[in-house]
């Protein structure tokens, strides 16, 4: 199923940009993963990991997204844990990051790299 | 202090030079704001002072009935607090006689004679009389329904008259007519302000602050009428006011008003000054030096009815406190400061609208400069007057004072800007936000203009004597039990020093829920993003903890707010609320451990056909769905995916069924016992009234969970007494009980009502959820909030039974929209294909379910499978997922032709 490289990193268009509601994440499968994909109020782009690391349930796309000393977040909707949505680590526990994804808007799509 | 034992009574009673025993008796007449600074600081130091000294005896003769309060914070009245929140503690060893005000002064004899003709014999007398409010001699200025407002009995008789009736005018539009008008607003009256001048609050703003104030009081739905003289009160025929008559230029207009309040200024209380003899100032005031005395060596006065040597009669609280401790040094302590005058700042929050001016406000300094910010949409205005050696010399802000407790203690000082005026005048969302914290003032700034206390006292308080919030501060150092407006520089100083502690809902939004209420209630702000813009802390976003409980507020509101919008019961996943609902309220259904959820249809009453029940069960064995009776006489279907959830409703919404709201903070059940129409002990049809009950309240957002039970009799079957409102039968009617709770902290519920019929209790039980929707705090059951109240359940009692507030008709009003606007959550959500688009697992994937949603098999049903394990690493391939991805294309009209094509390169993006 994998196109050329499978060594090369590539991007993979999950949706349109414009189906996303801003302040709100989903989730998105690929290869396997899953991610957790934002936009924000203000209209950036964000992916993060989409497995809670507290429960181990796959549902930080469904957290509330907002901002802490200008820092874009999200927090888990299990436990209520805050992530800097940037670099996915935890801000309550600076000990635990969530993985990270390169994302892009591109011709009105959203593209994930993995 | 009459440590001495003898009775102060008899003794200062007796005329005469001095007293027989010895002691100094010191007479403060009025017990205002500054009489009680007066006697207290006198009290401390008389206390403090040597004993070898002569014993000090302090006697305060008060007009009014009430104990001295906080006559600055009167508007409270209107939200909720009750006099004795306002009222100051009495100074210890202080001799009070209230309610018998001072009628002459006999400087020859020292005494002071009062109205019930007792006579004090004083060594030194100190007049604290205050002003009385200037009400202009037009034709029927003291019909019925005309009011002033200045004390504790005018509060209460505006909130008397005021009930029922629809139309309100202020005449002054200074800062008491701008207090006045958030009076009246605050009742639900439509509000007036009469100016006689050509712009709001014009001895603290200049000409482009009052524009921006204007905009703000005006979206506030407050009405201005500049530039206005009024001519007359117009008396109607049942001899109360019934217009007022309004004269712009030449133009004479009427506008019917059912009630007046008089704020056109103040005059100083001097006559019993005049009438001893004592120097006036032709426009009113005692006269007196910078010692604060008058031209008798032993008569001083302070306060607003003085005037001082600068040739002024100040109104205002701090140069006051400062007149008193000046005579409280000079007549017990040491070294007085000598009084020359004050700085005139002042801020005023009306319902969110900021003001706030201080020092040289109007930039009349030689040679100073102004800085401006100003944004006339917005309501925002912003004027630095700087020096010309760059020092500040003071501002004015309209619109965002949030700068002003940190500005203020600056200007006039030799401290230099923390920032360049850009900076410090522009909102933060355009600028980068100035570091405008404590850090910026040096130690020797007075934070708390009002007691003059600086921040070096402030640290040593937190630091020294373990302070650790605000009312701590407070009693240890004064500050900010004046005015208030020092209040947020206290709590960042706190903060600063690692204390924290405050009511902010939290770090985007420094108002507590209750007072983002009153906000989004008055202004009919319909939007988190605007009320984050315009009332929030300057962050560009919210959390998880603002941004629900907004949602909730605008739910609750939500028939009420908006102009175009009114009356359409918006859907709580509609437009902008969608992204701020928890996910619980995101997806119509509760999240549980391993991220699927649980359904929970509505069964009124606990009263279930076996038609229904059968429906149930099918669902629940075609979805293989967990199932459980819950505690509130309903079932709870467990297990569900989220794609799976609208499938489930819609089997669900066509058998008759309809959202349960577990997943909300709002009402869950009705509980009820089977009642008279089976139980042989029952007295009235208590599943019929629970399900009226549950059918009016369902969906109503609350700040938290609300559970409510009834029982058809004395023995109580349904546990009503456990509920947040329970409802027990009674021969006569019910009895109503409020503030139960199970769960954490079991309370007992209080008998709120007795034998109350059906109409009665259920207009009983909107107010007090409309009441505890208005005022509680995020997440504070209705135990906790009863116990918080000031004045507890009898206050409740007296806003819900009596009216006490005059909030009822508004209480009614919103409840009214509620009921009248339900509709079913769970079937709109099915029949609006934007809204179904949300519930997919995964958004490029959406015919395939969480492959983590695992289950195992116990006792005949599913329960989770937990993987608490490391995340899946990239490139694990825990899932398949490629022979879905079509499923995306069928939606994604303008993709990249091709499923494979989507695993491309963006050329211009780039990796
Ligand atoms: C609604 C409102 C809002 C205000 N907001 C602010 C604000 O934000 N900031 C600010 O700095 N100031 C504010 N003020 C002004 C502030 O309240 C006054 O400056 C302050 O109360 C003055 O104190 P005082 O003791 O001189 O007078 P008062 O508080 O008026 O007290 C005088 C007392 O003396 C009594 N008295 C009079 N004559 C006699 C007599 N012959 N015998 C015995 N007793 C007598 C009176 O009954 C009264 O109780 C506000 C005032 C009001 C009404
Ligand atoms: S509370 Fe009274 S009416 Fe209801 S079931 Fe119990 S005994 Fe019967
Ligand atoms: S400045 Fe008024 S209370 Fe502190």
């Amino acid at each position: 199923m994998s196109v050329t490289a499978s060594k090369q990193r590539v991007w993979t268009a999950v949706c349109r940009y414009c189906e996303l509601t801003p302040g709100r994440g989903v989730a998105a499968l690929v290869d396997g993963v899953q991610i957790a994909l934002f936009r924000t109020t203000a209209g950036e782009l964000y992916a993060i990991g989409n497995r809670d690391p507290y429960s181990g349930a796959f549902v930080i796309s469904r957290g509330v997204t907002g901002s802490r000393d200008g820092v874009p977040t999200v927090a888990s909707p299990m436990y209520k844990h805050v992530f800097d949505l940037r670099s996915g680590t935890c801000l309550d526990d600076p000990t635990v990051a969530l993985p990270v994804y390169p994302v892009r808007r591109y011709r009105g799509l959203v593209w994930v790299q993995r | 202090m009459n440590a001495n034992g003898v009775n102060p009574e008899h003794d200062a009673t007796r005329p005469g030079p001095a007293a027989q025993d010895g002691a100094r008796r010191i007479v403060v007449v009025g017990y205002g704001m500054i009489g009680h600074r007066c006697a207290e600081l006198l009290a401390e130091r008389a206390a403090a002072a040597s004993p070898a000294t002569a014993p000090v005896r302090i006697t305060v003769l008060g007009e009014e009935p009430h104990e001295a309060y906080d006559r600055v914070h009167l508007g409270a009245l209107f939200d909720g607090k009750s006099a004795e929140d306002l009222t100051y503690a009495a100074p210890p060893g202080v001799e009070l006689r209230l309610g018998d005000p001072a009628t002459a002064i006999d400087r020859q004899r020292k005494t002071v004679t009062t109205a019930s003709g007792a006579e004090f014999g004083y060594d030194e007398l100190v007049l604290a009389t205050g002003s009385y409010p200037f009400v202009p001699p037009v034709p029927g200025h003291n019909a019925t329904g005309a009011f002033v407002y200045r004390t504790i009995d005018d509060v209460e008789a505006i909130k008397r008259f005021a009930a029922g009736r629809k139309v309100g005018a202020v005449v002054g539009g200074g800062l008491l007519g701008l207090e006045a008008a958030g009076a009246l607003k605050a009742m639900g009256l439509e509000t007036h302000v009469i100016e006689f001048g050509p712009r709001l609050m014009g001895v603290q703003v200049d000409e482009g602050g009052g524009q921006a104030l204007l905009s703000r009081i005006d979206a506030l739905g407050v009405s201005v009428h500049t530039s206005t003289r009024t001519e007359a009160v117009e008396i109607g025929e049942d001899g109360a006011v019934y217009a007022l008559v309004l004269a712009k230029g030449e133009d004479l207009s009427a506008l019917p008003v059912d009630l007046v309040v008089f704020a056109a200024g103040v005059r100083a209380r001097d006559q019993l000054g005049r009438d001893a003899g004592l120097a006036c100032g032709e426009r009113g005031g005692i006269r007196v030096d910078e010692l604060c005395r008058t031209d008798d060596p032993a008569v001083y006065a302070i306060g607003e009815c003085a005037q001082t040597v600068d040739g002024r009669v100040y109104g205002l609280v701090a140069p006051g406190y400062a007149m008193a401790e000046t005579v409280a040094d000079h007549l017990l302590g040491s070294d007085p400061a000598p009084f020359h005058g004050a700085d005139l700042s002042t801020t005023l929050k009306l319902l969110g609208v900021e003001v706030a001016s201080f020092g040289d406000a109007f930039g009349a300094t030689p040679g100073a400069l102004t800085a401006l910010y100003s944004d006339s949409t917005a309501g925002l205005y912003k004027k630095l007057v700087i020096g010309e050696d760059g020092r500040l010399l003071g501002g004015i802000l309209v619109g965002d004072a949030s700068a002003y407790a940190t500005l203020r203690p600056l200007a006039g000082t030799d401290s230099p800007l923390p920032a360049t005026p850009e900076q410090l005048l522009l909102p933060a969302s355009l600028g980068s936000a100035p570091s405008l914290g404590p850090d910026a003032l040096p130690d020797s700034a007075t934070v708390c203009s009002c007691h003059n206390v600086t921040k070096g006292s402030i640290n040593a308080a937190i630091h020294e004597q373990g302070c650790a919030d605000v009312a701590a501060l407070k009693t240890c150092t004064k500050a900010g039990t004046g005015c208030g407006s020092c209040v947020p520089l206290l709590g960042q100083l706190l903060s600063a020093a690692g204390v924290q502690t405050s009511k902010a809902l939290c770090r985007h939004f420094e108002q507590s829920r209750a007072e983002l209420y009153e906000v989004v209630l008055v202004t009919g702000i319909d939007t988190f993003a605007r009320l984050l813009a315009q009332h929030g802390t300057g962050e560009p976003d919210g959390c998880e903890v603002c941004k629900p409980a907004v949602a909730s507020i605008l739910a609750s509101l939500g028939g009420t707010l908006g102009s175009g919008k009114r009356g359409s019961g918006r859907h709580i996943l509609a437009g902008e609320q969608a992204a701020l609902q928890d996910t619980n309220d995101h997806f119509l259904a509760n999240l549980q451990r391993n991220g699927s959820y649980s359904v929970v249809p509505r069964i009124p009453g606990g009263e279930i056909t076996p038609e229904k029940l059968i429906v149930i069960g099918e669902v629940a064995r075609d979805f293989g769905l967990y199932t459980k009776i819950t505690g509130g006489q309903r079932i709870d279907l467990f297990g569900a995916r989220v794609e799976q959830l609208p499938l489930i409703w819609r089997r669900l919404v066509d058998a008759g069924f309809e959202s349960g709201h577990a997943y909300g903070k709002a009402l869950r059940t009705v509980k009820s016992c089977v009642g008279s129409e089976w139980c042989r002990y029952g007295v009235q049809e208590s599943v019929k009234m629970a399900i009226e009950l549950e059918l009016r309240y369902r969906g109503l957002r609350s700040p938290h969970k609300l559970k409510a039970a009834v029982s058809g009799c004395a023995r109580e079957c349904a546990e009503a007494q456990s509920k947040d409102f329970g409802v027990i039968a009674t021969e006569a009617g019910w009895n109503l009980y409020v503030g139960g709770n199970g769960g954490f902290r079991p309370r007992h519920a209080d008998l709120f009502a007795k034998d109350l019929s059906s109409e009665e209790l259920i207009r009983t039980i909107d107010r007090f959820l409309m009441f505890y929707i208005r005022t509680a705090d995020r997440l504070e059951r209705t135990a906790a909030w009863i116990e918080r109240m000031e004045g507890g359940l009898d206050h409740l009692k007296a806003v819900i039974l009596e009216d006490s507030l005059g909030l009822c008709a508004g209480l009614d009003r919103v409840m009214a929209e509620h009921v009248a606007n339900y509709a079913d959550e769970w079937r709109s959500a099915i029949e609006d294909p934007e809204t179904l688009r949300r519930f997919v697992s995964f958004v490029n994937a959406p015919g395939t379910p969480d492959p983590e949603i695992k289950f195992e098999v116990e006792r005949g049903q599913i329960k989770p499978l937990l993987t608490i394990g490391p995340p899946p690493q990239a490139g694990d391939g825990a899932g398949e997922s490629g022979a879905d991805r079509g499923g995306a294309h069928a939606r994604g009209g303008d993709r990249p032709a091709g499923s494979e094509d989507e695993r491309l390169v963006p050329a211009e993006v780039g990796a």
